[in-house]
């Protein structure tokens, strides 16, 4: 900002505020929704937006699993929780892994066949796991994997989203460091490890990001993988809720669905200065 | 490929190791079922796999032929337009004036960007829960004010309830990336112009906005794949498509005919179909997101 | 120590370490996937364990899948893989589907005479496993949780419109004047309804005495084609329309997402299912009541039955023979009259066997839960070739057709005749596909 402009500034901070209130409505809304019993919401016209007094116990229900007033059982979100958390980690941590080499050896080594190499890890891309879901859960039941972590997690892995962004970040690395390191005698193991990923660090935390959140988010795949209730993830476990003809206990829907928010909400959050430097560096 | 370094290593077996991991998952996970999918899309059979008939392009044939899938085309691109559309612009708006204040930038920033951990599935259910009568409290609000929302029957507030729902996740994203984009602008091409009289607005369109291009560029082909492809778990939890198939967007027609219809030809088909959508848009993005970075 | 006596003085530490080492009893696992969710996933819950708790060899798993469609598609792929659930829960509408696939499920009568478990079909309520047998009479699945279509009204509601709140209205002319006075009187929603398709043509056609489609609703043929199309069908639309038109009828939505707008007590009537009774009671603050499906006076034999819905458990194919034993005990536990009334009592859902609906006649409950017997008359009637109910293939979709085609007709852009005629071509073209797809 250049000028001194008071008026600009009440209009950007009026925008901001507004903004903010349209796009965390929804989420004061679970919120206040989470703090009032079932059979208020079930008879409001509409839902107040005054947060009711059941807050406690309606988080210890959604956490810790009960019965409720109305005689329903809530399974515990805990475990759940802890399903999504160890999947997402699985898949962030899997995904960037495997992708730092690919790329590093797409971007800076000549051998035969790259380009096609190039070219079958980022058609992956263009055809999402919904798609090709039966035939996925097939492989998958075949390698025995079915109900594991490693069912949760391996096939979600196969797509090229990192493989692209390092490829994009490689790509901008100025050639001296290469040459510098060879200078140096460094091969290209000792390279990669010294130079090339101390500079992605940045990209690394902004993939860690998306594919912790990708991972997180997961409904489809793991309602196919998974068959026994201990390895249901969390966004599952707030379907669950509100599936079927008898009375949906809204206020634990909301309770639940704040608490599976709350943990990618916080890697964001946490990881916004890296994630946004990361995603400067990738397109400079 | 367009871009390539100039300096590389040289190993015969090397760069064969790398990519040996993701290779073997792709070609396990992604190539192996993908092929299975493509042939489902050749076949007829019952919902079991017991009976199958090689039907060769007869269900393409029959896409083609029913009118309702080429109206969700016009649907699909309706609804992407103004999702990208939307999406972008109040995300740039927000991007603008986020980047001007100093005080509480913060704050506003990690308020607006928790939509982005919100499940698809999971926002679906926040919409509807705002939207349906009795409990929803924007229906309610709306008809307070004289506008008799009903997206049930009106295809009109049917497209917009889903178009909200979706925007709404996106903001998050597209925001943070104009914003890294902004702030990648040197403050000292802003002040030159400044100096030379410029005033705010035309110092936007005429330095600011050009130069975040390659971002808006970005930026708008990763929404309208997003609308295209992640959105159909919105249109299932809100209106099913409806009201009559006025919200059926291509996805979601997969999405219904792979698993509540278990018409697993008609679905492949479908997916080759879209398929073939996508790679055309990425070739687009890669030929011109390419042209227009310098590495 | 003497080498003799060894074998002797090991062999009690042995046998207790055996006795620590062996499971206490070898038991045969049986998968059953289900789409309870909330306190139905409960009820599911509390009926394994107490099977489990009641003998030793089997030991019943329940895993929720999603939704009915989810759980479908989960045990489809499953089984294409080579490892199916043994039990599925399958919505009504998926019984053609499941009945002519070739060799993928085995029907419930084979079973229970393989498993050696006494099976008397003719135990069980007539409209209820009707549904779910064979026109040969052998039973495909077992009948689970099952609901009808009924007529919840606010009784409030109507003592504030000068209605009698104990005299609902039982014909559809009655229906258009009692939403009448109640829009007199201020309400905004007199008249709704969930399901559509279900309550308003399917089961609509059963208490009629019509058909819903050709060759007996699809029970005699695959060659069955869609048959709303009669005067009476177009009739009911009709009246339908002209209702939501003056606001009488207020469309609230595909599948049951009306049900929560009878219990806010913002809609003062609904046709719906039987299984909202126990939402009804437990969160609404009105007096509510339920009363037969209204109908035609005009019609010969009008009022028949009406037509179920629900799921009902499938066996699946591929699994072994031992594993088949405990399923067979399973199915046998749950036709127990004590269990099956049990059931009917905590869920609202109607009782499978006639053995539990007269054990809860008996112990006062529809004396003690007035309105939970109208479900249960309702259906033990003998049914006709017409009314026993509907086998449809591709039925999901042909429902999601008619919503579809219905909301044109609701919002006023297309006519009754219209929307009927294109829902019946669009069916049929469906209809066509299954045929085609299951003679191959």
């Amino acid at each position: 900002m250049v000028e001194h402009r008071p008026a600009l500034n009440l209009l950007s901070h009026v925008v901001l505020i507004l903004g903010v209130l349209i796009v965390a409505f929804p989420v004061y809304l679970t919120f206040v929704a989470s703090t009032q019993s079932a059979q208020d919401i079930a008879t409001a016209r509409p839902v107040s937006l005054l947060p009711g007094s059941h807050m406690l116990e309606t988080y210890k229900l959604a956490l810790l699993g009960g019965n409720t007033s109305t005689g329903s059982l809530i399974p515990a979100a805990a475990p759940m929780l802890w399903v999504s958390l160890v999947s997402a980690l699985i898949i962030a941590i899997g995904k960037i892994a495997i992708s730092l080499l690919s790329a590093f050896a797409i971007v800076y080594f000549r051998f035969p066949l790259r380009g096609l190499v190039f070219w079958s890890i980022f058609i992956t891309l263009m055809l999402p796991v919904e798609v090709r879901i039966s035939p996925t859960y097939a492989v998958v039941s075949n390698l025995g994997m079915l109900n594991t972590y490693a069912g949760l997690t391996v096939p979600l892995i196969a797509s090229a989203t990192a493989t692209f962004v390092f490829r994009q970040f490689f790509l901008t690395v100025p050639d001296e460091l290469v040459e510098a390191a060879r200078i140096d005698g460094a091969g290209p193991l000792r390279f990669f490890k010294d130079v090339l990923l101390p500079l992605s660090a940045t990209s690394i935390a902004a993939l860690f990001v998306i594919q912790f959140i990708y991972g997180w988010n997961q409904y489809l795949w793991p309602l196919l993988v998974t068959t026994s209730e201990d390895k249901y993830p969390i966004v599952m476990g707030i379907k669950r809720l509100i599936v079927g003809e008898a009375f949906v206990d809204w206020n634990v829907v909301m309770a639940t669905a704040l608490l599976a928010m709350l943990p990618p909400a916080l890697v964001v959050v946490l990881m916004q200065k890296w994630f946004v430097k990361g995603l400067v560096d990738t397109e400079k | 490929m367009a871009a390539e370094k100039r300096v590389v290593f040289r190993s015969a077996w090397l760069p064969w190791v790398l990519v040996a991991p993701q290779l073997a998952i792709v070609a396990v996970f992604f190539f192996w079922p993908a092929a299975q999918a493509l042939v489902q899309s050749l076949l007829q059979e019952d919902a079991f796999g017991t009976s199958t008939d090689f039907v060769g392009l007869e269900n393409f044939e029959r896409l083609f032929a029913d009118e309702s899938y080429l109206a969700s085309f016009q649907t699909t691109a309706i609804f992407s337009v103004l999702v990208a559309g939307s999406g972008l612009s109040l995300a740039l708006l927000l991007a603008v004036m986020a980047d001007r204040v100093v005080r509480g930038a913060a704050l506003y920033k990690t308020l607006l960007i928790w939509p982005y951990a919100v499940a698809p599935a999971v926002a679906a259910i926040l919409w509807l829960f705002m939207f349906a009568t009795p409990m929803g409290v924007v229906s309610y609000a709306l008809r307070a004010l004289g506008l008799e929302w009903n997206h049930l029957l009106d295809s009109r507030h049917a497209m917009a309830l889903i178009v909200m729902a979706a925007v709404w996740k996106q903001i998050s994203y597209n925001f943070l990336f104009f914003l890294a984009g902004l702030q990648a602008i040197p403050k000292s091409l802003i002040e030159a112009a400044a100096i030379d009289g410029a005033r705010p607005w035309r110092r936007f369109w005429t330095i600011v906005f050009p130069l975040l291009s390659p971002t808006t560029f970005f930026l708008l082909v990763i929404n309208v794949v997003y609308a295209f492809f992640d959105t159909f778990a919105i249109v299932d939890a809100a209106t099913q498509g409806g009201p009559g198939k006025d919200t059926s967007i291509l996805v979601y027609k997969v999405y219904y005919d792979g698993f509540k219809a278990l018409d697993m030809g008609g679905s492949a088909a479908q997916s080759v179909v879209l398929m073939v959508v996508v790679v055309a848009l990425t070739v687009i993005q890669f030929r011109f997101v390419e042209r227009k970075v310098n590495y | 120590m003497n080498l003799k006596s060894l074998p002797r003085t090991l062999a009690v530490p042995a046998a207790l370490l055996l006795a620590l080492c062996a499971p206490a009893h070898a038991q045969t696992e049986v998968q059953w996937w289900h789409s309870m969710g909330g306190a139905l996933g409960e009820w599911v819950n509390d009926l394994a364990k107490d099977f489990n708790a009641s003998q030793k060899d089997y030991k019943i798993v329940p895993a929720f899948k999603g939704t009915y469609d989810e759980s479908m598609a989960a045990s489809i792929a499953a089984f294409r893989a080579g490892n199916a659930p043994h039990i599925v829960q399958v919505f009504e509408v998926g019984t053609a589907t499941m009945m002519y696939s070739k060799g993928a499920i085995v029907p419930v009568a084979k079973v229970m005479a393989d498993g050696g478990q006494k099976f008397d079909p003719k135990a069980y309520v007539p409209a209820v496993a009707g549904y779910y047998t064979a026109p040969n009479g052998q039973m495909l699945s077992f009948p689970f949780n099952s609901s009808t279509t009924v007529f919840h009204y606010n009784k409030d509601a109507f003592k504030a419109a000068g209605l009698n709140p104990d005299a609902p209205p039982k014909t559809w002319p009655e229906v258009a004047l009692a939403a009448a006075k109640l829009k007199a009187a201020g309400h905004a929603c007199p008249f709704t309804t969930s399901w559509v398709s279900w309550t308003q043509l399917e089961s609509f056609s059963a208490w009629h005495n019509t058909e819903f489609a050709t060759k007996g609703n699809g029970f005699n043929g695959l060659d069955t084609r869609l048959a709303v199309n009669t005067p009476l069908h177009l009739r009911h639309i009709e009246n339908l329309a002209n209702m939501a038109t003056q606001k009488l009828f207020v469309y609230k939505g595909r599948g049951n997402a009306a049900d929560a707008t009878f219990v806010s007590g913002e809609c003062a009537m609904m046709t719906g299912s039987s299984g909202l009774y126990g939402s009804v009671k437990r969160n609404a603050k009105f007096a509510a009541g339920i009363s037969t499906l209204p109908y035609y006076p005009d019609v010969p034999g009008a009022p028949q039955n009406t037509v179920i819905g629900g799921a009902s458990l499938w066996v699946m194919s591929g699994r072994k023979p031992a594993e088949y034993k405990g399923v067979a005990a399973f199915f046998a536990y749950l036709s127990r009259p004590e269990v099956a009334a049990q059931s009917h009592q905590r869920t609202g859902y109607l009782p499978v066997t006639l053995a539990a609906y007269e054990l809860t006649e008996q112990a006062g409950f529809y004396a003690q839960n007035p309105g939970t017997d109208v479900a249960v008359t309702q259906m033990i009637r003998k049914t006709t070739d017409k009314s026993r109910g509907i086998r449809l293939g591709n039925f999901a979709q042909i429902r999601t057709v008619v919503d579809e085609e219905m909301e044109q007709v609701w919002s006023g852009k297309k006519s009754p005749k219209e929307a009927l005629d294109a829902a019946i071509k669009r069916s049929n073209e469906l209809l066509e596909r299954f045929q085609k797809a299951t003679k191959s």
